[in-house]
């Protein structure tokens, strides 16, 4: 498999799921070392070379990973990395990583594993909807099946070392992508941010630690991961998320109630400037999508399907838009692809909601 | 990294902060942190806790601790530039500095999850039962049966902290 050959179908969270107007997707990582071995920053490029051949070797036969992606970074150009990145399937931090590291990815991008990251293994499973149980039982399997090959690096009181001690213990990060229109709308995600964050979990925007959240969209994701058992993890982490979403709703519900002319306007002007636009940015396009999203998920807007949204907020990247165009593009000529790509498919999609 | 604030002095303090719901990052020298008054406290970044633990300071006054790890040769002063760790032997080697630090930033000392191929040292029976129960509680949540969801929630700890009490037995590896 090649990366081009991702580029056909919709991400792993693409799909419908639960909660799935606020909750785009959750997501379940394990970080894991092999004992008495140097981290990979430490290990220097010569041993994280033959880190690399040995576990990507093993990891390529393993059934769950099998016909699937297995690449070093050094392999593929900066467009492919980047794509990579905006699947959610690369760190930033991978990115810029070149012999030695690389990426495992099953064909329907379920399950991943960084190589040489931070950690010598990153595991992850992702999935649509809020639905943290069944993605750290996927990740569960992946990890006892490497467990079989490999030995960890595993202390009986520290539990899996790891390169950072933040996350040493479990070494797992579960985290959810959450779409909250209504509470940005109604100057109410402030508070629900600083809650979060007092009570341990971290809170960023879409692409990760430092970036400004983007399309009204955050992610949210423990911090703790020593003391506490996996599964108390994602309970905890999904009791949470039921609550915001519960505000959520309530917003949507109040900004329909209250608010319903300048919810209509929104929304009718994110769908009046996607429609007829020649020129849209990647921050632009993130914005209004959202405001079309939310005018789907309120019944505003009958005649766009929520996945063509969802799809155009990947597309629409920098590393899709190249990939789709098979060449690199300019940022001037990536506004134009990009606000062409856009008109096309929501023309599409009212021509097939028409004939509905 | 200078600064942000002074723009003078050396950013040490590198904060992830919540500003008007928005995140950002903050790049600060030790002084203006504390003369901003930054909250370290919500932030688990390292450097910060280090900090806090007078690593920093020591680095200035005397010269840099001569511990090493023994497997990988990294000194204290590396990880508190990079921080990270060598590999698995460091945390042993540098106990004395790193458990109070992991102390602050976990609130705890001890790993009570799973071990390595067997999820949280459960027998296999246990483990699926868990496995069905994850799945189920979903279920429940994606149809909104709360009632049903809390009693497979009560059920998934009740499980767990059942078999965590007798787990701190033979099982596991070194
Ligand atoms: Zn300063
Ligand atoms: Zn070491």
């Amino acid at each position: 498999m090649k990366v081009d050959d991702l580029l056909r179908k919709p991400g792993a969270w693409l799909k419908r799921g639960s909660r799935d107007d606020v909750v785009v997707s959750s997501r379940v990582r394990l970080a894991r070392n092999l004992a008495e071995r140097l981290f990979p920053e430490w290990a220097g490029e010569d041993e994280r070379r033959r880190i690399w051949d040995e576990v990507s070797g093993v990891l390529c036969g393993l059934p769950q990973l099998q016909r699937g992606l297995c690449v070093e970074t050094s392999e593929i150009d900066e467009v492919s990395r980047r794509f990579l990145f905006e699947r959610h399937l690369i760190s930033r931090e991978l990115i810029r990583k070149r012999r030695g590291s690389g990426l495992v990815v099953r064909g329907d991008e379920t399950l991943a594993v960084m190589i040489n990251e931070e950690d010598h293994l990153r595991l992850q499973s992702m999935r649509p909807g809020l639905s943290l149980g069944r993605t750290l039982n996927m990740v569960n399997d992946l990890d006892d099946a490497v467990a079989a090959e490999f030995t960890y690096a595993f202390s009986r009181r520290l539990g899996y070392l790891t390169a950072c001690p933040s996350n040493v213990g479990t070494g797992m990060r579960a985290s959810v992508m959450l779409h909250l229109p209504g509470l940005v709308l109604m100057n109410e995600v402030e508070p629900i941010v600083r809650g979060l964050t007092k009570i341990g979990l971290a809170v960023r925007g879409l692409w990760g630690e430092g970036t400004e959240i983007s399309g009204n969209m955050l992610q949210v994701s423990n911090q703790v991961t020593l003391g506490v058992k996996e599964d108390e993890i994602a309970v905890n982490l999904e009791q949470v998320i039921m609550e915001v979403v519960e505000h959520e709703h309530n917003a949507r519900l109040r900004l329909m109630e209250q608010r319903g002319e300048v919810l209509r306007d929104h929304v009718g002007r994110a769908y009046g400037i996607l429609g007829n636009a020649h020129l849209v940015s990647t921050g632009e396009a993130l914005d209004l999508l959202s405001g079309l999203r939310l005018g789907v998920d309120l019944g505003i807007l009958k005649d766009i399907r929520r996945e063509t949204i969802d799809e155009l907020m990947v597309l629409t990247q920098p590393g899709h838009l190249q990939k789709l165009a098979g060449r690199r593009l300019k940022a001037r000529e990536r506004d134009r692809v990009r606000a062409d790509l856009i008109r096309r498919r929501l023309k599409a999609g009212e021509d097939k909601g028409a004939g509905d | 990294m200078l600064c942000e604030r002074c723009q003078q002095r050396e950013a040490t303090i590198h904060l992830t902060q919540v500003v008007d719901g928005e995140v950002k990052k903050v790049h600060l020298c030790q002084k203006c942190a504390e003369e901003a008054g930054f909250d370290l406290q919500g932030s688990v970044s390292v450097s910060d806790i280090l900090l806090g633990m007078g690593v920093g300071k020591a680095q200035e006054s005397t010269p840099e601790k001569a511990t090493r790890c023994p497997r990988c040769g990294m000194r204290l002063s590396d990880f508190k530039q990079r921080e990270r760790l060598g590999c698995p032997a460091c945390y042993d080697a540098f106990a004395d500095e790193l458990m109070p630090l992991i102390k602050a930033m976990h609130r705890s000392e001890r790993h009570v999850g799973k071990r390595p191929g067997e999820a949280g040292g459960l027998p296999m029976g246990v483990r699926r039962e868990l496995e069905q129960l994850r799945g189920a509680l979903e279920s429940a949540v994606a149809e909104e049966n709360y009632e049903e969801a809390a009693r497979l929630r009560d059920r998934i700890r009740s499980l767990e902290s059942s078999e965590s009490a007798e787990g701190d037995g033979e099982r596991g590896q070194p």
